[in-house]
């Protein structure tokens, strides 16, 4: 079957843009073609800096044959109905239409329709234009005399011209005729720029891409990238060095020419003083060259690797030569920056920061790094950190971000800063959580484990995520400018790692830090007391800050906070469960990820008061361990027969049975299986206060253990008592009872929301 | 005609000047001069700002010298300037052949594509004080950035229509790598030899060490902020006086020039300002946009004009 061969050529697109223009071409040829009734075999697209170009292999010569019959007036219908329905059907008179007959009408007419399919290259040439005038290009520009007239044609860069053939392996193919804007289809292309500048006349893809080759255009992203990466190794290799694999160096590279020939250069040693990320970053962000390291030792070599676009008649002497001059002049200033940056201390710049705008809500670097600097000292001790140590780093962490150096290189902040911490004798852990505090940057970087580390990176986080709530500028959708989602993960993977935060708590007081209320900060204090009280009403569904309001007028009547600081310190309340159940969305994506059982997660979340993430974790492990033990099912099914049964009577009473049952009822009046369930529930060594005994001490497996001892008095109660006894007040006792086995599970998760 | 070597674009800072302006001015532009007041690039001169708006075609070449008052490193730093040249090229509707064009002039002034690795690289040109931007690359040659290459979109705000194709050279480091020397100051300016040689740092050293100092640390801020405020009244006075009379025949803008030097001054000025770092993150960004204010009125009067398009 035919196939077709497209190619835009135009002048140098972008690297960043090229593979995924490549795919977009695909899409929308292919769609189109797919929705007109057209199948292929097979597609592929391509790109080069000069050209978008798309290969569809098998697609039929015409569109499919369509053949309709249409029904129409009985015979003998007034003239009027029948030249309608010749109309309707575009029949010139009524002998061309069929005569049928069903018992029901009678004879009536049939006009019989038949549509041939359209020739390919026609609907390629309505369709083709279309998608060049449309196409999705991040950036798109006019240009030349054509844009004087409104509406004319946007491209990424000038385009020059389009080769568009179809026909079948056997002859020649067609040229598909179209024409965009003054530009026609045709079947001339061009080769490499300097090269092989001439025009090429194509017939089909299998023509085409070896053509180009031997013009010096590799249209193939990957097979360039292959090349490179190839050769790359093969010098480095030549001179007993190893490469320093760079794979998004490796794709822009690829994208800025059509024939790589991949060159070394080197520059004087004495540039290796620099830190070896600076050299890299250098020569990478400004030259595109890779850099290479001696494999016995790991350091970096004075040697780096370009990949020109020539096959330069000098064997690339010039072309070497040229780009280790700028090489030298980019590390010189690499090398002045390094070295005027040691000149200031860190703690010198922190007035600097105070230029430096955050956020225009939300102050400067300096007010900030003086909030991150309180909350890191307030955790220190928390996650077992010297806090000395954790304001100190805090203070110094964003001082590099006034440095030459990052202000040349801002990828470079915070290991810029660890140098330059060390260099002026800052403690280990300091100068490592200058560095670390940024992290973890995404799902897959690493946590960093030095304590000091830990508490800095938690008070950047939760800093930058209260701030943000503070003046709601939330996540929506997915709109997340401020990566707020990403401090949250950050967060939670932090405290995964074996940290027990009172977040609540600690949310709570930086609210009154980001708004630099004092008074507020007194406010917290005197409401912290009730705050665990309000959170029990909250979870009964009434509304928090009023509750609160009347608790705390109750309780400090005559306390001297002011009144407008109270009520902030209630709406930061408002936020902060906003804020945790944000974390509580973050930590079940994240729990889902790592393949936990979203109901069990549910389960524990359904419980108040959850706001340490490392405690939900342990608690949602610990719950899915006890489920798969035979005591756990057994234990799930006689809740569930409990929860059924108290969920039926209760309906049926019009009253809830959640009093404490009367032992005296049970021991008077109960069947022995009865006292057992009792005993179990509420005996000295009962399960209820085990549980929450077991609970009060993060011991997870122990409530699962003392949750377990009901497993046989359930089940023998089940099987020897009748819950609906015929006295009503055992049969209330009863009911209050199962009650006690729903209770006594929700210390460790409400069970109604596990599922299976 | 064979050049005399004190003209080689390989040895003499003016013979490149010379080259590229004789290598224009076969294509057609007419050759200008700087313009005479301090700008920070070459595109600030009314030859390319304003006549990159309007349908009228278009073709200019010039020299004009740049003022970058943040750029000064007491003529300690290589190859960074507060004063230094662009060569700056405009077309106006660009030709198809732009590229081609420009790789003629490289060729011009002895840049050999076999030898030499040249790339288009993507860099999209803004002006957030003019209200333009354009899409387009940095010029590569052997990894050096050499010009700027750009198909302006907007400026003052107006979409351009046509579309002019904007090139500059950075003349010192195109030539510091024309003649092998590492030092902007090492260039030699006149291409001779011996007593009779003349290097850039002959004619330059001392005002970039004296303009250095006064840039950060003694440029009169107030005078300064007086001059910005004066500079932005008087461009919106000349912009009233020049306005057609809504009943008059003529409906010509008649001072949109005076007015757009105002807006160059202005500009100016907050570069100088900004330099001395008195200006805060939060109001700079204020200052652009009281500038860039200025420029689309000047553009706006521009397009009533004669340049701009408008009959007489
Ligand atoms: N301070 C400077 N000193 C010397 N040359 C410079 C300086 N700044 C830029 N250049 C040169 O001028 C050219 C144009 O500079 P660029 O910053 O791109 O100007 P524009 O503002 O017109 O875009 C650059 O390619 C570079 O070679
Ligand atoms: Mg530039």
């Amino acid at each position: 079957m035919p196939d077709l061969l497209l190619e835009l050529f135009s002048e140098e697109i972008p690297a960043r843009m090229q593979r995924r223009a490549a795919e977009d071409l695909k899409k929308l040829v292919t769609d189109a073609l797919v929705e007109r009734g057209f199948l292929y075999e097979g597609a592929k697209a391509f790109a080069t800096p000069r050209r978008l170009a798309l290969h569809i292999a098998g697609l039929p010569v015409k569109g499919q044959d369509v053949r309709e019959e249409r029904k129409g007036p009985r015979v003998g219908s007034p003239e009027a109905a029948i030249q309608g329905f010749l109309k309707g059907a575009g029949l010139a008179s009524i002998d061309q239409a069929k005569i049928e007959s069903d018992p029901k009408k009678g004879e009536f007419y049939v006009a019989v329709i038949e549509k041939p399919g359209r020739s390919t290259p026609d609907v390629l040439a309505e369709i083709l234009p279309n998608i060049v005038k449309n196409f999705p290009w991040p950036k798109s520009m006019r240009w030349g005399a054509a844009s004087r007239e409104p509406g004319s044609l946007r491209w990424v860069r000038p385009l020059h011209s389009i080769v568009c053939t179809f026909g079948p392996e056997t002859e020649d193919p067609e040229v598909v005729r179209f024409d965009v804007d003054g530009i026609g289809s045709g079947d001339v292309t061009k080769g490499h720029r300097f090269l092989a500048p001439d025009e090429i006349r194509v017939k089909r893809f299998d023509d085409y891409a070896p053509a180009l080759e031997r013009a010096k255009v590799v249209i193939d992203t990957d097979r360039r990238k292959d090349m490179i990466l190839h050769d790359a190794k093969d010098l480095a290799f030549a001179q007993g060095l190893e490469l320093v694999e760079d794979e998004g160096l490796l794709e822009e590279v690829a994208g800025l020419v059509e024939w790589p020939v991949v060159l070394m250069g080197s520059f004087d040693e004495a540039f290796l003083d620099i830190p070896p990320e600076v050299i890299r970053t250098t020569i990478r962000a400004n030259q595109k060259c890779f850099v290479l390291r001696d494999p016995a030792t790991g350091k970096l070599a004075n040697k780096f690797l370009l990949t020109s676009n020539l096959i330069a008649s000098d064997g690339g002497k010039t072309i070497v030569g040229g780009n280790e001059r700028v090489v030298r002049a980019r590390l010189s200033d690499a090398n002045f920056f390094w070295k005027t940056d040691q000149q200031v201390k860190l703690e010198d710049r922190l007035e600097k920061l105070k230029s430096i705008v955050f956020h225009e809500k939300l102050g400067t670097q300096y007010e900030r790094v003086e909030r991150i600097a309180a909350l890191a000292k307030e955790l220190a001790p928390i996650v077992g950190a010297d806090p000395e140590l954790a304001e100190r780093a805090a203070r110094l962490a964003k001082a590099d971000l006034v440095t030459e150096m990052v202000g040349e290189f801002p990828e470079l902040q915070g290991l810029m800063g660890r140098y330059y911490a060390t260099l002026q004798g800052e403690h280990a852990s300091v100068a490592a959580a200058i560095e670390e505090h940024y992290k973890p940057l995404g799902p897959s970087d690493r946590v960093p484990t030095d304590l000091v580390s830990v508490a800095v990176a938690l008070a950047d986080k939760i800093d930058t995520l209260v701030g943000f709530w503070a003046i709601d500028e939330k996540p929506t959708g997915s709109k997340d400018p401020y990566a707020l989602r990403r401090a949250a993960l950050g967060v939670i993977r932090l405290a995964l790692a074996g940290h027990n935060l009172k977040l609540s708590d600690i949310i709570w007081r930086h609210f009154a830090r980001v708004r630099e209320d004092a008074a507020q900060m007194q406010a917290i204090a005197h409401l912290a007391p009730v705050a665990e009280r309000a959170v029990q009403l909250s979870a009964q569904g009434s509304d928090l800050a009023v509750k609160l309001l009347a608790i705390v007028r109750e309780h400090h009547q005559d306390s001297l906070i002011e009144a407008t600081s109270l009520e902030q310190a209630f709406y930061d309340y408002q936020a902060t469960s906003d804020l945790l159940s944000f974390f509580a969305d973050r930590l079940k994506v994240y729990l889902r990820d790592q393949g936990a059982r979203h109901d069990l997660i549910d389960a524990v979340f359904a419980l108040e008061g959850q706001d340490d993430l490392l405690m939900i974790v342990r608690r949602v492990e610990a719950l899915g361990r006890f489920l798969d033990t035979e005591d756990g099912k057994n234990l799930l099914a006689g809740y569930r027969r409990a929860a059924n049964i108290l969920r039926i009577e209760e309906k049926k009473d019009g009253r809830a049975y959640n009093e404490v049952p009367d032992l005296q009822i049970v021991n008077d009046q109960g069947q022995i299986e009865e006292k057992i369930l009792a005993v179990a529930l509420y005996g000295e060594d009962g399960s209820r206060e085990g549980a929450r005994k077991a609970i009060d001490s993060e011991d997870f497996e122990g409530a699962m253990r003392a949750l377990s001892r009901l497993r046989q008095p359930v089940d023998a109660f089940f099987d020897k008592v009748t819950v609906n006894a015929e006295d009503p007040a055992l049969r209330a006792n009863r009911l209050r009872l199962l009650n006690s086995i729903r209770e006594a599970t929700r210390t460790v998760a409400d069970f109604s929301r596990i599922e299976g | 005609m064979s050049e005399p070597a004190h003209m080689n674009p390989a040895r003499s800072f003016q013979g490149l000047i010379l080259t590229l302006q004789r290598y224009w001015a076969e294509q057609g532009c007419v050759i200008l001069q700087p313009y005479d007041m301090e700008v920070g690039a070459g595109t600030f001169h009314p030859a390319t700002t304003l006549r990159a708006l309007g349908p009228k075609s278009w073709r200019a070449a010039y020299v004009q010298p740049s003022r970058r008052p943040k750029d000064g490193r007491y003529g300690e730093n290589p190859n960074r300037l507060q004063h230094y040249y662009q060569f700056q090229v405009i077309l106006k509707p660009n030709p198809p052949n732009l590229q081609e064009l420009y790789l003629g002039s490289l060729k011009a002034i002895g840049i050999d594509t076999a030898l030499h690795d040249i790339r288009f690289v993507e860099d999209d040109w803004e002006s957030p004080t003019l209200g333009a931007w354009g899409l387009g690359w940095e010029c590569w040659c052997d990894g050096m950035e050499v010009s700027q290459f750009t198909y302006f979109q907007q400026v003052a705000g107006f979409e351009c229509s046509p579309v002019a194709g904007e090139l500059t050279y950075g003349l010192e480091r195109l030539a510091m790598y024309l003649q092998g020397v590492e030092s902007i100051y090492d260039l030699n300016f006149n291409g001779l030899d011996g007593v009779e040689k003349v290097t850039y740092g002959d004619v330059f050293l001392q005002a970039e060490q004296e303009y250095s100092r006064h840039n950060f640390e003694h440029a009169d801020t107030e005078m300064l902020f007086r001059h910005f405020r004066d500079a932005e009244a008087a461009c919106r006075k000349y912009l009233e006086a020049g306005e057609p009379k809504p009943d008059a025949n003529d409906q010509r803008h008649l001072m949109a020039l005076p007015a757009y030097d105002q807006c160059i001054k202005a500009s100016h000025m907050f570069n100088l300002l900004d330099a001395r770092g008195v200006i805060s993150v939060t109001e700079r960004q204020s200052y652009i946009l009281r500038v860039r204010e200025l420029a689309k009125a000047c553009g706006a009067a521009w397009l009533k004009t004669e340049g701009g398009g408008v009959a007489a």
